[in-house]
């Protein structure tokens, strides 16, 4: 059966945190029938594609069963962080939404229930 | 007593918060009658090493600059209502942050406050310096040290509370102690309570950046609408005798408490969420759960906190060259083709020598790296309003003002219709940190007057 890609931010919020050279990029399931998507298709593989121009050092998921959430660590992936980087952004604070653009795949019965904006 | 309840409103969450964010938090804490507490957290990695430039040329300064205007409309209600006040304001220099708070009370006719200064996280000192030759990579050695501070923990903030203070300015602190050293205080924790202790850590989380938990950081319209955001409202958490804690806002304010907004502010700047380390405790909130408990209250529960690291965090501040940033925009027809010749122009009179960064403000920016790697993945495009914008960071000053001098001359020497020149050159600090045995640190806290 063909399922309806959609970008993840109709599924999932986040927000992105820095400290020093690590970025942490939280994806939490707006609803908890979301999570399992999550779970298979937002992996440390697909994110790391995602990040590919910054070279991360390591990518680490953690999931969060009780916030219905995962957590990304990505390693030296801010140009140097906050002191170094030559960004307009040095903290990174927009990754999370590079993250929310990746594609992922949904029952065609969930259109009622995603976020808004398409 | 099971209804116990202290309350702890936070009124600045960066050196930058909105000024008048404490006014509707202490007037919340006040209308709740419960013993209240306001935090103030105003000192990232970097401010203070901005702050020990400052008090460099100026003895009494190095404190945080907005600690005044953010103390003097709230600070008489405080001390008259017995809400005790905790902040890191004190920056590089606590002492000098006391004296301002005394001469404040002065001018109100504030009858004598209790301030309190929590000291022995600078190691800038010869002393510290040679605890920094122990534990720092020999690499930094040879670099202009700007600071030096160690993350201190709850305790001289909780012995200052239980010594009477009515203020309590530190340096450098975990954040998360601003909240866990008056819980401590209040409850008579000990120290190796370690649940009650994760979860006081996970309250001052929540709190420690102000706003972003009411909604702050948070708005997306059409996805995360937040109701009055222009007017939003700062954290208040209710924290009972076991630690366990339930997240509110003051009022009547703009923004929203909810699941999501506490959700995506527990993970902030987490990595493992089984080990949240803090000089108090590891807490852990790999099996925490949020409850929505009513309008703009959110209880977490789940929290748990394991025994404290044996070393604690230090972050070393050097002196670190230069950044330069050139800007010049190109609008219209090919305005797109136009900014990228003038980048390829830059980078061909600058040569290989310096690293450049390019940045096409209205085709990519944000999302690129240093090394232009993500910008050579974009197709030449037909954006119509573009701003190029180079950056370059080098110790040598001239080096990067030469780059900022190319981008000058593409007034007319370069491609049609560039506008709008800017430049600047701004010095740098780099940093680092490296870990010290706790034992080697010795916090104290000192009754002012």
């Amino acid at each position: 059966m063909n399922q309806p890609q959609v970008p993840l931010y109709r599924l999932a919020h986040g927000r992105t945190g820095d400290k020093g050279n690590r970025s942490n990029i939280s994806v939490i399931a707006y609803r908890p029938e979301f999570f399992p998507v999550l779970l298979e298709q937002v992996t440390e593989e697909r994110v790391a594609a995602i990040f590919r121009h910054r070279a991360p050092a390591a990518i680490h998921r953690y999931v969060l069963p009780g916030l219905g959430a995962l957590n990304f660590v990505l390693d030296d992936v801010l140009d140097g962080g906050v002191n170094d980087s030559l960004n307009l952004d040095t903290h990174g604070k927009n990754l999370v939404f590079l993250l929310l653009g990746l594609e992922v795949s949904v029952p065609s019965e969930w259109e009622a229930l995603l976020a808004g904006i398409k | 007593m099971a209804d116990d309840i202290l309350a702890i409103g936070c009124a600045a969450g960066f050196a930058g918060d909105r000024i008048d964010a404490a006014g509707p938090v202490v007037d919340t804490l006040i209308a709740r009658g419960a013993p209240g507490v306001l935090i103030f957290e105003m000192l990232a990695e970097r401010t203070l090493a901005l702050a020990q430039l400052a008090r460099r040329q100026n003895p009494e300064g190095g404190f945080a600059p907005l600690m005044e205007p953010a103390l003097r409309p709230i600070l008489k209600r405080c001390v008259e209502h017995g809400i005790r006040i905790v902040s890191n304001f004190g920056s590089a220099n606590p002492r000098a942050a006391a004296n301002r708070i005394h001469q404040i009370a002065r001018e109100q006719a504030i009858p004598k406050v209790r301030v309190a200064v929590v000291e022995g996280d600078d190691l800038s000192d010869a002393r510290g310096r040679e605890i920094l030759h122990a534990y720092l990579d020999p690499a930094y050695a040879s670099r202009e040290l700007v600071s030096a501070n160690v993350y201190l923990g709850a305790g001289a903030i909780a012995e200052a509370l239980q010594g009477g203070a009515q203020v309590v300015v530190t340096g450098r602190v975990a954040d998360p102690s601003l909240v866990v050293g008056p819980a401590t205080a209040h409850f008579g924790w000990s120290e190796t309570d370690w649940d009650r202790l994760g979860r006081a850590t996970m309250a001052g989380h929540l709190l420690e950046c102000g706003a972003q938990v009411t909604g702050g950081y948070f708005a997306d319209p059409g996805l995360k609408d937040v109701p009055d955001l222009a007017t939003v409202g700062y954290p208040i958490a209710e924290i009972t005798a076991d630690g366990a804690f339930v997240i509110a806002k003051a009022e009547p304010t703009g923004g929203v408490v909810d699941s999501r907004t506490v959700k995506e502010q527990l993970l902030y700047e987490v990595h493992d969420p089984a080990a949240y380390l803090t000089p108090d405790v590891v807490a852990d909130i790999s099996q925490a759960e949020v409850h929505e408990i009513g309008r703009d209250r959110v209880a977490v529960s789940g929290v748990r906190g394991h025994p404290r690291p044996d070393t604690l965090k230090t972050t070393v501040c050097f002196s670190g060259g230069w950044l330069g940033e050139g800007e010049i925009s190109y609008a219209g027809p090919n305005a797109e083709a136009r900014a990228r010749l003038a980048a390829d122009i830059v980078r061909q009179r600058v040569g290989d020598a310096l690293l450049l960064r390019f940045d096409l403000i209205g085709v990519l920016s944000v999302f690129g790296d240093d090394r232009n790697r993500m910008l050579s993945d974009v197709a030449p495009g037909d954006a119509r309003d573009v701003r190029l914008r180079v950056a370059a960071a080098d110790p040598d000053r001239a080096k990067v003002e030469r780059v900022l001098g190319e981008v000058m001359a593409l007034f007319t020497c370069g491609p049609a219709g560039g506008g709008g020149v800017r430049t600047a050159v701004t010095p740098r600090l780099g940093s680092t940190s490296c870990y010290v045995p706790r034992e080697l640190i010795h916090p104290t806290f000192t009754m002012m007057e």
